[in-house]
């Protein structure tokens, strides 16, 4: 399964360190993941869970200073061994990336045509013209009316939800394999995400590419991804068909977080958001990271941090040393009762 | 809905300076009164400098050269008149001689507008030269960090440590003889420092900018970011930057004129002007003024056309004045 031939991306044994003034931190230990052509893989978590700094290894956009070890796999070729240029080639080229706040991802100083021109010229050299008539084919693709006026705006001149089309326009225009789109609806308007989100599918499907999905919220990845990956503390801690790790999640933090969304019948109507917060990166808790939140944490839970292994059919992994306990429980969301409930 | 003109956009505040942005600055400016009297000013001196005595060979409108002696008129005093008759004075006119002549009959007026086109020319190639490397040095210093920025701040910071005007002193002696451009080309070549820090801040700030990782995301090359992403948006500070550096470069020349190591004779410079008759001061004061006037004017109106566009540019200022 490892080396099926439609695996674009293999991501293996990823870690990142920042050394920072205060101690080292890990915010990403060990993360593994494969991408096959035209899937859409959900990755999901609290925020500094480490999501964000992955996607940014695979892009090679890390700050000097990152310690990355582990393999990043594109087409069979480890990309972390690769020539800076090669590199480049793949960022935009191959790989596209949209990132959470357009308006900031986009530079204030230049009109969309000409940033979108710019993805373009990066790659090749092209007249100008093209590239901008290659940047109008885009803008009618992400369903930007009159494009070619628009072209000629700025980025202040578009409304959130433009300009995260614009941005997705940014990301495929080169006609990448990999879209990594980081939490691409959280800076949008509640109303205008779920277009966007639509958008970005049917975009996907034109290019032809495969995405990475990258939210906090499971809402997100529920109608599009068709494998989730679930994050905590910069480790993979529970990953599966969507379905699967929907209906039947194997680790407590899962578990927790579909409690805490506001649309999922098995929660009961009721929100059981998870208590405390995510532990330092700095300073990890021995055993398990997510003891000092879990339900169900004993002393094996803190004294060993548990791998990821099978707890399901089709490659469902959980990392919980009482995944068991999970599925037998009735109702796992229920494991997160508020007080008032315990009663 | 989204289709919004400019004028609909002012009164959402602090979308309106990104918008756009040539706009804003360019309706800023041209309310700065100080700037537009400053502009005015300047562009009459230019005009002034330039149109009367010619350009090389291009014969300008005074009929006198700033190399032929005459015959001496009324010991040389100025001929210009700006009082009218009906409050006593002399009337408004010309003469023979507006501004005098100097002490071998040169016709002072044809002098000071020679002197005038000299220390513009020296000022603007000093600005230019010094932002070109200023703005090249900053930007890669503030871009790429590490090794290309030490080096380059430590240069700056020698250069900042010695005075600019032994720098340039030192400069001038070596190639004032060799012609004002190389002159101006050379003191270019040592004041960049100051607006090389004030571009590499830029820099570092804006290099943290997500727009900067989107343009590494869509694999722009480090050169294409730096003059394509970064530098447009540092464009407001560069201006006013070089704006204020022909200021200074006009006091600079001067300074090293009166030094006596600028523009050497026969060739003149307004400094070099009121070097050479700074001792007449007394005897023919108007061989010292009227450069001096020149200096000031040319000094001052540069200076409120660059305070007017740094307003103009200021980011804080969301909101035209009135
Ligand atoms: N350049 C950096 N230096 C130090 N720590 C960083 C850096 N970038 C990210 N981190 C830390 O790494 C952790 C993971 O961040 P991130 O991947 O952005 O989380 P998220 O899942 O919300 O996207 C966070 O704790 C963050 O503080
Ligand atoms: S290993 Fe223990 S602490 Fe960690 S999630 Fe499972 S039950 Fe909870
Ligand atoms: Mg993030």
């Amino acid at each position: 399964m490892r080396n099926s031939p439609n695996e674009i991306l293999h991501v293996e044994d990823l870690t990142v360190e920042f050394p920072t003034d205060d101690g080292v931190v890990h915010a990403v230990r060990g993360v593994s993941y494969t991408l096959h052509e035209g899937e859409v893989l959900g990755i999901v978590g609290e925020s500094g869970s480490g999501k964000s700094v992955t996607s940014l290894a695979v892009m090679g956009l890390l700050p000097r200073g990152a310690r990355v070890r582990g393999k990043i796999v594109y087409r069979g070729e480890d990309v972390l061994k690769l020539s800076a240029r090669r590199r480049r080639a793949l960022r935009g080229g191959k790989i596209g990336m949209i990132f959470q706040d357009p308006m900031t991802a986009l530079n204030p100083v230049h009109t969309i045509g000409d940033q979108l021109a710019e993805a373009v010229l990066a790659h090749g050299l092209v007249p100008y013209k093209q590239a901008l008539a290659r940047a109008k084919e885009m803008l009618d693709l992400v369903g930007i009316p009159q494009a070619e006026a628009r072209l000629r705006s700025y980025p202040h001149e578009f409304s959130g939800g433009m300009r995260q089309r614009a941005m997705i326009a940014m990301a495929v225009i080169n006609s990448p394999d990999v879209i990594i789109a980081d939490e691409p609806t959280t800076a949008l308007d509640v109303t205008v995400q779920a277009q966007i989100l639509e958008k970005l599918l049917e975009v996907k499907d034109a290019v032809n590419a495969a995405i990475v999905l990258i939210t906090h919220d499971l809402g997100v990845v529920a109608g599009t991804a068709h494998r989730v990956l679930v994050m905590y503390a910069g480790k993979p801690v529970e990953i599966g068909d969507t379905d699967t790790v929907f209906y039947r999640p194997r680790m407590p933090y899962t578990a927790g977080l579909l409690g805490s969304m506001p649309s999922l019948e098995t929660s009961g109507g009721r929100l059981r958001p998870i208590g405390g917060a995510p532990p330092s990166l700095i300073n990890l808790p021995s055993g398990c990271p997510f003891s000092p939140r879990c339900p169900l944490a004993d002393d094996t839970c803190t004294a060993e941090e548990p791998g990821l292994a099978e707890a399901g059919e089709g490659g469902h992994l959980a990392a919980c040393h009482h995944w068991r306990e999970v599925a037998a429980a009735p109702d796992p969301t229920a494991l997160f009762r508020t007080e008032s409930e315990a009663v | 809905m989204t289709i919004s003109a400019p004028a609909s956009g002012a009164a959402q505040g602090m979308t309106v300076v990104a918008r756009t942005q040539g706009q804003m600055v360019r309706r800023r400016f041209f309310r700065h009164r100080a700037a537009l009297v400053g502009m005015l000013a300047f562009g009459g001196v230019v005009l002034l400098a330039f149109t009367s005595i010619g350009i090389g060979p291009i014969p300008g409108w005074w009929d006198k050269s700033y190399l032929t002696t005459g015959s001496l008129v009324n010991q040389g005093r100025p001929t210009l008149s700006v009082v009218p008759q009906f409050l006593g004075g002399e009337g408004i006119r010309f003469g023979e001689h507006p501004f005098g002549q100097d002490n071998i009959g040169i016709d002072y007026f044809a002098l000071t507008m020679r002197g005038a086109q000299q220390s513009i020319t020296v000022a603007f190639i000093v600005a230019i030269v010094a932002t070109t490397v200023g703005t090249l040095a900053g930007a890669f210093a503030g871009y790429f960090r590490k090794l290309t920025e030490s080096v380059i701040m430590r240069l700056t910071d020698v250069m900042i440590t010695i005075p600019i005007l032994i720098i340039a002193a030192i400069v001038g002696r070596t190639f004032g003889d060799s012609g004002i451009v190389i002159l101006a080309v050379c003191i270019g070549l040592v004041t960049w420092p100051t607006l090389g820090r004030l571009v590499r801040g830029e820099f570092l700030s804006l290099r943290e900018k997500e727009f900067v990782e989107a343009a590494r995301a869509v694999g722009s090359s480090a050169g294409r970011i730096i003059f394509r992403h970064v530098l447009p948006n540092t464009i407001g500070v560069i201006i006013v930057s070089a704006t204020l550096a022909v200021a200074n470069a006009v006091l600079l020349e001067s300074a090293l004129s009166f030094l006596g190591v600028g523009v050497q004779p026969p060739d003149v410079s307004l400094g070099q002007l009121i070097d050479t008759y700074r001792s007449a001061m007394t005897t023919r004061p108007w061989l010292f003024w009227w450069p001096g006037v020149f200096i000031i004017a040319i000094a001052l109106s540069i200076n409120f056309i660059g305070d007017g566009l740094r307003d103009a540019f200021d980011p804080r200022q969301t909101r035209v004045r009135a």
